[in-house]
């Protein structure tokens, strides 16, 4: 754990709250989000964007009886900091006062996951992405196909200090690589591994596994659109996953009569459990939230019933309960929001779930999916990158994408076998640990051109 | 400034960079947001920061701050180097970028009321009674209403000798109104489901007039609980301006982006159908109405500037003309690639992200003839679409579907009964081959969207749409199962 960076964040997030305080404010919540980043990308086989970046936000949350005004900024000096405290307390001067304003969260019990770090991720170079590429450019041309995707390394450092005592800090870093690969005779594959450590990565084994992808899926074959039963790979199950906790396991999304979610209502099969988990090693750790709330583990689906929702601290106020660590940056009107989604493995190997489709579709994963009807979490979105007829329960041969509008919760309750293995990817916003699944039907509404 | 960027130029260039430039960004935001009737959050922002690009033996680099000291500059630009030089042990087409004009000057944003001057005060209470009044309609579950604005100081220099100074202001509010009934959930937003974005100052709220609007709209969202489901099949489709630009960001504007064409977004966002022999060939994008221009000097447009992000001033470029494919969004390392030159399509969201081709203002010209309630009145038997409400097209831009708020029956020439759940769904070209009317300057509207995400780190453009409605033939409309 990087302590000298946690500690700076946390001196600069203290230096904030004080000035806010000097403004005469009920209460004051000050979160400095720091972070040093870099990403390599690559296209055609070779590197075409190359980029970095030293950033640091100071974001001031002041309260004046029950007024609230948040401002943030980029300027880390006295006199930025300053100016950031008489912007806040000015905006919570003249807004209204939220009559449930359920108050700053008070000091939780937090501890620092130590697989959430690796220095060799904080120290991860241009040349050693670059290294990274070169390999899977290198599998690629290995199989006559052509590179493309990004390697990303980044260095976190999180503090929050408020008016009730909250001090806590950490830093973490995450570290992906992605590539599609390309190939004669319109043939496309997907590749993808998250980790904290960068070093973990085998960037010739993703190179490999996606150029074999895009060598398998040429000369792919138009199929009628229609139900017809799925295997979904890891990189299409994070759909779900993302989908799933955008529209429904926020807490706010239940105040708010839009999310789906009835604690003890079943919506999955007794295969399906899902949790929030901050702490999980498997994932990429984050054991606090923007409010400085230790995260708690929060089970969504346990065995197909409805279990629990994420809660932030005003969320949990009007719920008058105590608030789960989901909360975000304010001012937040989405809520909280599960950064940390985690699918239990089943049983079954890749080749017993594909085994099962009698005649049915493997997915390689998902692209552009929306919702349609956010309550009934409707979802349109496209097929890409790999999506194969199965037959008798082998791969018979690569299909022209689909587009489908299916049900994720019909989704959930038609899952009947889990992969046993799984893959730690990058979600909308946090990591997600999720292993393949096959479910027995999958709307498909229309086809496209390749 | 000046000390800064020339110091990062001279570092850049010390160090071996060809060609260098640095653009330092202050941005400044404030938004309001409003849900059922109370103030539920209201912020203001400001960052700033400079980035430097670099171009060395073929291979870009760069690096960002938002240290802002010389010193800094002198290790950002090292570290842009540094960085380009390991881009060059991957590098198989080294980069050549055309001979665009130095740049000089100064741009920024006509308008007539500074929003950030604007009282607070009265800004929550403008869009606070508009919320209000939606909230107490009843039926109506929840709503959300936002005001924001945005305001951008923007320094660009480069080793041509370059300088432009740009002040770009962009400024929205919408309200949306939202019915719930079991697990019926139905909304009606207006101006549009973005935000109701445009460049300029607050006379740009003002003109909104959210108060008037804003009884009707809850009444409608009330109204869709109890409508009947639209009905499937083809149909004629007349698409509201508010859904309209939408359409032509998805369908035209991404697949225009000459970036797409060559790849670089090929592992993110994807490709594009519209491959350099199409542009050739004459490809039939649409029918003989559709003229389709990237305007950058468009008034009002959220994609209107004096110069991109790497210098090129500000112009407007065929697109699609008399429905047959003319031309790209480009930049100066793609377009001379198929001969032309830059069309000054490069933007960066904030200091720290590097210029990618994105869109300006993508406008689908007016013709003239009928306004858009002349195209419904000349319509014995369709269905009129309005509002966005959910949007989805693969990675080559080619199959699209779209879900709106609402669908109203027209038959006969007159809009009628309400439907819900509206989808329709089409392959972009022969959904625009099927156009056969488009509205005239009466019904021509500035739109906008303020969250078009491309590029890895991810980028939000501020994209300007002005369209007119249109009507479209043998649409396939219902989709999926409710």
């Amino acid at each position: 754990m990087n302590d000298d960076r946690a500690g700076d964040a946390l001196a600069l997030a203290e230096a904030a709250l004080a000035e806010a305080l000097r403004e005469g404010v009920t209460e004051a919540e000050a979160l400095v989000m720091a972070e040093d980043s870099a990403l390599t990308r690559f296209a055609n086989s070779e590197i075409h964007q190359n980029v970095a970046e030293s950033n640091s936000v100071v974001n001031l949350r002041v309260v004046i009886g029950k007024r609230v005004g948040v401002a943030s900024t980029g300027r880390t000096d006295p006199e930025g900091l300053r100016r950031l405290a008489e912007n806040a307390a000015a905006i919570a001067g003249v807004v209204e006062e939220l009559e449930d304003w359920g108050g700053l969260p008070a000091p939780s019990e937090t501890s620092p996951v130590a697989a959430g770090y690796s220095a060799s991720t904080a120290g991860a170079s241009p040349e050693f992405r670059a290294d990274a590429v070169r390999a899977v450019i290198a599998a690629a041309d290995a199989a006559g196909v052509t590179a493309y995707g990004s390697f990303a390394t980044g260095l976190e450092s999180t503090a929050v200090a408020n008016s009730k005592g909250v001090r806590v800090a950490g830093t973490r870093t995450t570290s992906q690589l992605i590539t599609v690969s390309m190939g004669p005779a319109g043939g496309t594959g997907y590749a993808e591994e998250a980790a904290v450590d960068a070093s973990t990565i085998d960037a010739a084994d993703i190179g490999r596994e996606a150029a074999d992808k895009a060598r398998a899926t040429a000369n792919a074959v138009a199929i009628e659109p229609g139900d017809y039963p799925v295997v979904l790979e890891e990189y299409a199950v994070v759909d779900l996953l993302d989908m799933l906790g955008y529209l429904g396991f926020s807490a706010l999304a239940v105040q708010e009569e839009r999310s789906f979610v009835e604690p003890g209502k079943r919506i999955g099969s007794e295969v399906v459990t899902i949790r929030d988990d901050g702490r999980d090693p498997a994932g990429l750790p984050l054991w606090f939230d923007y409010e400085g709330v230790a995260k708690q583990r929060v089970e969504l689906i346990e065995r197909g019933v409805c279990c629990g929702v994420v809660h932030d601290a005003q969320t949990a106020a009007r719920a008058g309960v105590t608030s789960t660590g989901h909360g975000l940056p304010a001012p937040n009107p989405y809520g909280p929001f599960p950064l940390n989604m985690i699918m239990e493995p089943g049983t079954s190997t890749r080749d017993e779930l594909i085994g099962g489709l009698d005649r049915g579709l493997l997915v390689t994963r998902f692209h552009y999916t929306n919702p349609v009807h956010p309550k009934l979490a409707l979802v349109t979105g496209m097929t890409r990158d790999g999506t194969f007829l199965v037959e008798g329960g082998r791969v018979i041969g690569p299909v022209k994408n689909l587009r489908y509008t299916q049900s994720y919760l019909a989704a959930l309750a038609g899952t009947t076998a889990v992969g046993r293995e799984r893959r730690t990817l990058r979600g909308f916003l946090g990591g997600v640990v999720v292993p393949a699944v096959r479910i027995d039907n999958w709307t498909f509404t229309g086809g496209t051109e390749h | 400034m000046r000390d800064l960027t020339d110091r990062a130029l001279d570092t850049a260039a010390a160090r071996g960079a060809a060609y260098a430039d640095v653009r330092v960004v202050r941005r400044r935001d404030e938004s309001v947001t409003i849900k059922t009737g109370r103030v539920e959050g209201v912020a203001s922002g400001e960052s700033e920061g400079f980035g430097v690009r670099v171009l060395v033996d073929g291979a870009w680099g760069f690096a960002s701050s938002y240290r802002l000291t010389v010193a800094e500059a002198d290790r950002v630009a090292a570290e842009a180097v540094r960085i380009a030089r390991a881009s060059a042990t991957a590098l198989r087409q080294p980069t050549r970028l055309d001979d665009r004009p130095a740049a000089h000057g100064r741009y920024e944003t006509p308008l007539q009321e500074d929003p950030f001057e604007v009282p607070l005060e009265t800004k929550i209470a403008d869009l606070l009674a508009a919320d209000q009044i939606v909230a107490g309609v009843k039926g109506i579950a929840f709503t959300e209403s936002s005001y924001a604005a945005q305001r951008e100081w923007k320094t660009f220099a480069a080793t041509d000798g370059s300088l432009t100074e740009q002040v770009i202001t962009h400024v929205g509010a919408g309200v949306e109104a939202n019915a719930v009934d079991g697990d019926e959930h139905q909304r009606r937003s207006y101006p549009d489901s973005g935000g109701g974005w445009q460049a300029g100052g607050y006379e740009c709220i003002r003109g909104l007039n959210l108060r008037e609007r804003a009884e009707p709209l809850a009444d409608e969202a009330v109204a869709l609980l109890t409508a009947p489901q639209c009905p499937s099949g083809q149909f004629t489709v007349i698409l509201d301006p508010s859904q309209l630009y939408l359409q032509v960001h998805e369908s035209c504007g991404h697949p225009s982006e000459l970036d797409r064409v060559f790849g670089t977004e090929a592992s993110y966002a994807g490709t594009s159908f519209l491959t350099t022999d199409k542009l050739d060939e004459g490809f039939r994008y649409g029918s003989d109405l559709i003229d389709i221009v990237a305007d950058a000097t468009s008034p009002g447009g959220m994609g209107t500037f004096g110069w991109d992000d790497e210098g090129v001033a500000a112009q407007a470029v065929p697109l699609v003309q008399n429905g047959i494919f003319v031309g790209y969004l480009t930049s100066r390392e793609t377009a001379p690639r198929i001969g032309r030159r830059s069309g000054g399509a490069m933007r960066a969201d904030g200091w720290n992200r590097i210029p990618l081709i994105r869109m300006t203002n993508i406008n689908l010209l007016p013709k003239p003839g009928m306004s858009l309630d002349e195209i419904v009145a000349d319509t014995d038997d369709g269905l009129y679409l309005a509002s966005n409400r959910s949007w989805s097209i693969d990675d080559r831009r080619l199959n699209f579907q779209f879900a709106t708020e609402v669908a109203y029956e027209v038959k006969s020439g007159r809009k009628g009964r309400l439907f819900k759940n509206p989808t329709y769904t089409g392959i972009t070209y022969e959904f625009w081959r099927s156009c056969d009317a488009v509205g005239d300057e009466r019904s021509y509207v500035m739109l906008g969207t303020p969250n078009c995400g491309k590029g890895e780190p991810g980028q939000t453009g501020h994209i300007g749409h002005a369209v007119p409605g249109a009507r479209f033939r043998n649409v396939q409309v219902g989709v999926g199962k409710w």
